[in-house]
């Protein structure tokens, strides 16, 4: 039996192996696909979308717009990150506090923002403002609520403890607080990152002058699948990158806990 | 007798968490009652609440929001019927092999990690301005949390209960009946919930970026129009309709989680 299914063996220590096989066979079911059965104007296979990267990156604008996006998500996440890590603390650390503005937190959580998108644009304009700005409103909230979770299970008699025994508050932030709120806080990060890339795009779609919406919005209104799949398919592949890199950073910090 | 003092304490502590909540809104709206006619705030960016409240109103009695929330509830429908069918299938015949889990498990999660409204042009230009490109985007964004929880549910049922039953001579359809889906539905249903909320948000965003008709494109159509009192009343409409619809799922959710 086991000589007989060598290659299932094989393939059965190796899951990666088996899930870039899949991959592959997704690639040539879209490349079967795009040559043959679908209209040319509507999709392109992927050789020759990857064979054509080269032509979206040289053409005039695309690196400028791609460093404005990038510009645009980095500042939105950064203002996310300190509003959220300011309110949370704020609404998590004094019960009543809490008691009262998180569920107001949560209400504004759950709201469709994408419904309030024009108003954005009416408020910060169609530049990089209004992405920011959008950005900004998609990241905060679930860091807010990670970081009122994170400082929720803080035992109050290590706060008591450090206390009595003079640590300052700065101190108490620091050493108790602060470790304690991190695996949480990387949760959020992550979480708010996709806000963040959510809100950026949506405005993005929604109206540009010079990031990549312009570009999708060009490319297709000009049927032409190949470089609009370029582009798309390079932000995706940013995409997963970036959440791989915040999700190793968060069971780095998260160590602590278990080891 | 201490009980007592603890419980009435508790009580008032409550009481005022809430009259904390209903001031904070009620000053927002004062503010924003304030700034749109005394402080000079320009019309066009902020109307006056009572001009949003008269047509809210008027929304309401002539019943000209029919047409729009049909098209975008059809769509909701639509959308979230196709990704819980295809994902709850999917993720339960992957799910059936560790194997499986091991290789499609990343794949769906790196998936997930995308924004997918980045394809929306791609949407577009599949299935045109019309219905049938919102259905497919919320189908396909909202598959992923279906997909991934099914996985997760039915995945990870303790291996005792499966032997245990199976010893006891379960058929296949007893098992599944009275073993795997009792430990899968809770996580399973909260998939449902996140597919639910994230199908909403991704119909609203597609018909606000690019559509013909539906409450999104509504917004968008009054925006540009500067009927903004209008359109405020639209955006309050549209939440309220997201935080019914959302409480409503939640509340199936607990009670799918209670039996």
């Amino acid at each position: 039996m086991a000589r007989a299914v060598p290659f299932r063996h094989f393939l059965a220590r190796r899951a990666w192996l088996a899930r870039l096989i899949v991959i592959a066979a997704l690639f040539a079911l879209w490349e079967v696909a795009a040559r043959w059965f679908v209209d040319p104007l509507f999709l392109s296979p992927p050789s020759r979308v990857i064979a054509a990267l080269d032509t979206v990156f040289s053409t005039r604008g695309v690196p400028a717009a791609l460093q404005l996006t990038l510009f645009e998500l980095t500042v939105a996440f950064v203002l996310a990150v300190a509003i959220g890590l300011m309110l949370g603390l704020a609404v998590g650390l004094q019960p009543f506090v809490r008691r009262s503005f998180f569920p107001i937190v949560l209400l504004l959580y759950g709201m469709p923002q994408v419904t309030i998108l024009p108003l954005f644009i009416l408020f910060f304009g169609i530049g990089a403002a209004s992405k920011i700005a959008f950005g900004v409103t998609h990241g905060v909230f679930p860091i807010v609520v990670t970081v009122v979770a994170g400082v929720q299970n803080l035992k109050p008699i290590l706060l008591v403890s450090a206390r009595s025994m003079g640590a300052s508050r700065w101190q108490i932030f620091r050493h108790v607080i602060f470790p304690h709120m991190v695996p949480s806080f990387f949760a959020g990060m992550r979480l708010g990152m996709s806000g963040v890339l959510l809100g950026v795009l949506l405005a993005e779609l929604y109206v540009s002058i010079a990031g990549i919406g312009y570009f999708t919005t060009l490319f297709t209104q000009n049927f032409d699948p190949t470089k609009l799949l370029g582009l798309v398919g390079v932000l995706a592949a940013m995409a997963i990158v970036l959440n791989a890199v915040v999700r190793r950073a968060e069971t780095h910090f998260a160590r602590w806990r278990t080891g | 007798m201490m009980a007592g003092k603890e419980d009435r304490k508790r009580d008032r502590d409550a009481l005022m968490s809430r009259i904390v909540q209903a001031g904070f809104l009620a000053g927002l709206i004062l503010i924003w009652y304030l700034a749109s006619t005394r402080w000079g705030v320009n019309r066009l960016l902020l109307p006056d609440p009572v001009a949003v409240y008269d047509n809210l109103i008027d929304i309401l009695r002539s019943g000209e929001f029919i047409d729009d929330l049909e098209i975008t509830l059809g769509e909701l429908a639509a959308a979230f019927a196709i990704s819980v069918t295809s994902g709850v299938t999917l993720g339960y015949l992957i799910s059936r092999s560790p194997y499986a889990i091991e290789v499609f498990e990343p794949l769906f999660a790196a998936i997930y990690a995308i924004p997918i409204i980045l394809f929306l042009p791609l949407f577009v230009l599949f299935f045109g301005l019309g219905p049938a490109s919102k259905i497919a985007l919320g189908a396909s964004i909202s598959f992923f949390p279906v997909v991934i929880n099914t996985i997760a549910g039915f995945g990870h049922v303790d291996r005792l209960f499966v032997t245990a039953a199976r010893s006891m001579g379960a058929s296949d359809y007893h098992l599944f009946r009275h073993v795997l889906l009792p430990a899968a539905l809770p996580v399973i249903l909260t998939g449902l919930r996140m597919g639910f909320t994230t199908a909403l948000l991704s119909i609203i965003g597609s018909e606000t970026l690019a559509s013909l008709a539906g409450l999104g494109h509504r917004i968008v159509h009054l925006a540009e129009a500067m009927d903004m009192a209008r359109m405020f009343a639209y955006i309050v409409f549209v939440i309220a309709i997201a935080v019914i619809l959302n409480t409503i799922v939640s509340t199936l959710e607990a009670r799918g989680k209670r039996n």
